[in-house]
C-alpha cells in the first residue's frame, strides 16, 4: 500500500464516514445497460460468429460483397456496439473495485472510455467502408 | 490499489502450544488466532487441546473450556449460546459462522482452526472491530418511517405483505455475510455490504413503511449498492440460512422497476 492509499486518520463519526458525500443517485442505468448489452451479445453471438466463419480465408472482394448485405452489416454493427458498451461498463466496474487512488482511478476510467469508444468507432468505420465498397 | 497481502504487522507468526490437559482421554486440537494490542507483537496462532469429554459439543463450548481451564487471557465475544445474538461470529475452518451453532465434530481434518472475522480491524484475539459495520446498518435507517397520522392501535398489514418480510427479518447482524464478501473486503468504506443491504430491503419491502422511494434514493449509488457482483459468499456464510444476495437482487430490481 502506497502512502497515497493509506487511509488518513479522521475524527468524523462512523455514521458521518459512511454517509460521506451521500448517494450519487446513479448506477442503475449502467446496471440496466450492462444487462441489455449482455442479452444483445448473447443473441448476436451466433449470427456474428457465422458471418466471421464465412469470411475466414476469403479475400477482400468476397468480404466486401458479404458485408454489402444490409442485414449482415447491421448484425456486425450491433454486435460491435453492444460489445464495446458492455466492455466499457465491465471494465469500469473492475477499475472501481480495485483502484483506490482517486487520481489513478479518474485517469483509468477516462482511458477506458477513450479505448472503448476508439475500438467501437474503428470497427464501425471498417465495416462501413467494406460494406459500402469504398 | 487494493491490498492483496497482509500488512507487515498483521503477518501471522508461530504461536505457543499449550500443554495437553492431564488425564484427558479424548482430545481435540484447537488452533486459535491470538493478537494482543498491548504487547506490540505480530499475531500468532496458539495450539490448545480440549478435553471433549469435559465440554459441550460446539466450537464455542471448546473456546469457553479453553478460557476456563487453560488460558483465561483468550478473548472472544459470546452471549446467548444458541444462534440468536450473533456475538460469537468468527471464522471457523475457513468459513464465517457462529461458534455456538457449529459443532466441533463437523470440522473435519484435524485441528479446529479459528480466526476472527476476515478483513476487519482486530480489537483483540477473536474480537473484530465492527464500528463501520454498525454505522452502515444505522445509515439505512432501520425503523418504520411514516408521515400518515399514527393509527390508534397498530399499523396494519395483510398476511401476504407480512410474508414478504420472511427471509429478511431473521437477520441477527452477526456480520458473517459482509465479512465473507470480497467486494466488501475491497470497498467496505463505500459499499454497504450484504447485511446492511438485506436490512435495507427488509424496510423497502415493508408495506407499512411510507419512505420506500426515499430509501431507494439513499441506496442508488455505484458503490453503496452496485458493488454487489452476486458472488454469493454471503448466502453460503449466513448461519441463519438467509440469502442476502437475493435481497440485494430484489433491491436492484426495484431500482430498475421505478425507471422503466
Amino acid at each position: 500500500m502506497s502512502a497515497a492509499d493509506t487511509p488518513k486518520r479522521s475524527m468524523r463519526t462512523p455514521l458521518g464516514r459512511v454517509r460521506n458525500l451521500g448517494a450519487a443517485h446513479s448506477g442503475t442505468s449502467d446496471f440496466w445497460r450492462q444487462r441489455i448489452t449482455g442479452v444483445a451479445m448473447t443473441l448476436l453471438m451466433i449470427p456474428a460468429l457465422v458471418i466471421i466463419m464465412m469470411l475466414l480465408g476469403r479475400n477482400q472482394v468476397y468480404a466486401a460483397q458479404t458485408l454489402s448485405s444490409i442485414p449482415v452489416a447491421v448484425i456486425l454493427l450491433l454486435f460491435i456496439f453492444a460489445s464495446a458498451w458492455h466492455m466499457k461498463i465491465g471494465m469500469q466496474v473492475v477499475i472501481e473495485d480495485y483502484v483506490h487512488n482517486e487520481k489513478l482511478k479518474l485517469v483509468s476510467v477516462m482511458l477506458n472510455n477513450f479505448f472503448s469508444i476508439g475500438v467501437a468507432l474503428a470497427s464501425t468505420y471498417a465495416i462501413l467502408k467494406l460494406s459500402s465498397g469504398v | 490499489m487494493v491490498e492483496f497481502a497482509l500488512p507487515k504487522n498483521s503477518k501471522i507468526t508461530g504461536g505457543k502450544t499449550w500443554p495437553k490437559p492431564a488425564g484427558a482421554t479424548e482430545l481435540r486440537e484447537f488452533k486459535v488466532y491470538r493478537w494482543n494490542p498491548d504487547d506490540g507483537k505480530n499475531p500468532s496462532v496458539d495450539t490448545y487441546y480440549v478435553d471433549t469429554n469435559d465440554c459441550g459439543p460446539m466450537v464455542l463450548d471448546g473456546l469457553i473450556w479453553i478460557k476456563n481451564n487453560i488460558d483465561p487471557s483468550l478473548t472472544f465475544r459470546r452471549s446467548c449460546r444458541e444462534g440468536v445474538c450473533g456475538s460469537c461470529a468468527m471464522n471457523i475452518d475457513g468459513q464465517n459462522t457462529l461458534a455456538c451453532t457449529r459443532s466441533m465434530h463437523d470440522v473435519k481434518d484435524g485441528a479446529v482452526k479459528i480466526n476472527p472475522l476476515p478483513h476487519q480491524p482486530v480489537v483483540k484475539d477473536l474480537v473484530p472491530d465492527l464500528t463501520n459495520f454498525y454505522a452502515q446498518y444505522a445509515s439505512i435507517e432501520p425503523w418504520l418511517k411514516t408521515t400518515s397520522p399514527t393509527p390508534q392501535k397498530e399499523w396494519r398489514q395483510t398476511h401476504e405483505d407480512r410474508e414478504k418480510l420472511d427471509g429478511l427479518y431473521e437477520c441477527i447482524l452477526c456480520a458473517c455475510c459482509s465479512t465473507s464478501c470480497p467486494s466488501y473486503w475491497w470497498n467496505s468504506d463505500r459499499y454497504l455490504g450484504p447485511a446492511a443491504l438485506l436490512q435495507a430491503n427488509r424496510w423497502v419491502s415493508d408495506s407499512r413503511d411510507e419512505a420506500t422511494g426515499e430509501r431507494l434514493d439513499n441506496l442508488e449509488d455505484p458503490f453503496r449498492l452496485y458493488r454487489c457482483h452476486t458472488i454469493m459468499n454471503c448466502a453460503k456464510a449466513c448461519p441463519k440460512g438467509l440469502n442476502p444476495a437475493e435481497a440485494i437482487a430484489e433491491l436492484k430490481l426495484k431500482m430498475v422497476e421505478r425507471q422503466i
